[in-house]
């Protein structure tokens, strides 16, 4: 196992490398043993039942779940050691989550904006250009000044990534984005990451919609109960599972 | 010439209204109406910066520092308000050191007004850490991830996301207590504070016109939390957020 606060072990080109990450909450065992590398530029999809620890796993890689046991290296950062600067890890990934989570007492574009100036304390006319610049790229422009409230949950989601973009991450996560949302806006959502996958953003995602992950993921991760049963490129994952597990899932979901 | 109006009430109505042709009882009045409203603008702003102040003190990952907030809390929602004022100004008050006033006397550290601001706004703060705290737990969990997943520190999520929503999720609760406390500053009465209460009791003692000067008096305070109801009903009109409601 390796050392904390080094980052011994780990392939270097990796952004995202997760050695043996185990986590308890109380008594249940909810990761127990993850390893995982994502490359730049990968795009890798997590799968798996619920209650598997899809979410605990992307909340352990920006720490806001802290792990018991094992290692965590985001760019170049030691997320699981003590001496970690969270700030500057959360401007290097960012997370979206089901529940869009927007800020309702803030416009879309002021949404956007927020973290970069709080956060980063950067110029304010700066990070408007380019709050402007992200509303267009997910497709809102003209809906800068509504409220959270005054949107669909489909273009709150989409103002969510963008607000997630502001921060000029290296690394997004996205966590089961599309599953509180019905299915017309699905498509837009969608579309959205298809392009942030296509502009070489490294992406995480955790997704229940299988045909996405089969056309977009470069790599498929299932999960079950904590651990990682099997992974590999779409074709294979869903093609001719190894894993007795993965195949009764990918039967009742598929 | 309304003074004239006002004599010529009294010889006509038996209705003395003193304070409107008596040149005295009016001052007195209008001494007592700006002691009222100052009294209770600065119980009004000190309360809720208690109340701010404590709802995030009671946060802390410090536990001595809850424990206080706890037992400050506890201590001025249970006890009788007349009683706080009693206990500061005639028990705190007079253990506090007398001050040199460069003349060759002393005088007090706080005077009676003081120590009326201090006593109510400490009592309706209490209250306002309750309205306050209720309002923060109101706010969604998931709100304050994604605020931390952004990079915000605990302090900075408190300012730029908690607090704007949990201070409008408290605000009908606030203004209750703000129109309840606004009204509790005759207390100040007790300690002989030259507020509303305090100046009709002078007048009608002096003049023996009590019931013309208690409905003087219940107008008045109609009249203040009239204007209070409708001040922060322009609060929460102005904070409205277009799609919200909860
Ligand atoms: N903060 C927490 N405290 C206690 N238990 C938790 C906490 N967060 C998650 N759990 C538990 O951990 C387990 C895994 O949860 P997690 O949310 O990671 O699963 P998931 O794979 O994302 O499931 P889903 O597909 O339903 O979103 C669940 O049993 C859940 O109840
Ligand atoms: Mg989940």
């Amino acid at each position: 196992m390796a050392a904390g606060g080094t980052m011994s072990g780990i392939s270097g080109d990796a952004v995202v490398s997760l050695r043996d990450v185990h986590k308890s909450f109380g008594a249940t065992e909810v990761l127990g043993g993850i390893s995982m590398d994502v490359g730049r530029g990968d795009v890798v999809c997590i799968i798996g039942p619920s209650g598997s620890g899809k979410s605990t796993l992307l909340r352990c890689i920006n720490a806001l779940v802290p792990v018991d046991r094992g290692e965590i290296v985001v760019a170049g950062m030691t997320v699981t050691s003590p001496t970690l600067d969270k700030l500057a890890l959360r401007r290097k990934v960012g997370i979206v989550f089901q529940q869009y989570n927007l800020f309702p007492h803030k416009t879309a574009l002021q949404n956007v904006m927020m973290a970069p100036i709080h956060v980063l304390k950067r110029d304010r006319r700066e990070v408007e250009e380019l709050a402007r610049q992200l509303m267009r790229k997910v497709r809102l422009s003209g809906k800068e000044a509504c409220y959270p409230g005054e949107l669909s949950g489909g273009q709150q989601q989409r103002v969510a990534i963008a607000r997630s973009l502001a921060m000029k991450p290296e690394v997004m996560m996205f966590d089961e984005v599309t599953a509180a949302l019905d299915p017309e806006t699905v498509k837009e959502v969608l579309t959205t990451i298809r392009e942030l996958a296509e502009d070489g953003m490294t992406c995480m995602l955790v997704t229940h919609e299988m045909g996405f992950a089969r056309e977009i993921a470069d790599r498929v991760y299932f999960t079950d109960r904590g651990v990682i049963v099997e992974h590999g490129p779409p074709k294979e994952l869903f093609g001719s599972p190894r894993d007795p597990r993965t195949r009764e899932f990918l039967e009742h979901v598929l | 010439m309304v003074a004239e109006w006002f004599r010529q009430l009294k010889e006509s109505a038996n209705v003395n209204l003193t304070i409107f042709y008596d040149r005295f009882d009016g001052l007195t009045y209008l001494n007592g109406l700006a002691t009222t409203v100052k009294l209770s603008a600065a119980c009004l702003a000190l309360s809720v910066v208690f109340g701010i102040g404590g709802a995030w003190l009671q946060r802390s990952g410090w536990a001595p520092l809850r424990w206080l907030v706890n037992g400050y809390v506890a201590f001025f929602r249970n006890t009788p308000p007349l009683a706080q004022l009693y206990f500061f100004y005639f028990g705190v008050g007079s253990i506090m050191p007398l001050i040199p006033d460069g003349a060759g006397g002393t005088h007090r550290l706080f005077d009676n007004f003081q120590w009326a601001v201090i006593s109510m706004s400490l009592f309706a703060g209490a209250f306002n850490v309750e309205i306050f705290r209720a309002g923060i737990e109101a706010v969604p969990k998931a709100t304050t991830d994604a605020a931390e997943a952004l990079g915000y520190s605990r302090f900075g999520a408190y300012i730029h996301i908690v607090l704007p929503l949990a201070f409008r999720i408290s605000l009908p609760a606030l203004n209750n207590n703000l129109v309840t406390m606004v009204k509790g500053t005759t207390i100040a009465y007790a300690i002989g504070v030259p507020e509303l209460l305090t100046a009709s009791a002078t007048i009608w003692n002096a003049s023996t016109n009590i019931p013309e000067m208690m409905n003087v008096l219940m107008i008045t305070f109609l009249a203040l939390v009239g204007i209070l109801v409708v001040a922060m009903h322009r609060i929460e009109r102005a904070l409205h957020i277009p799609g919200y409601n909860r």
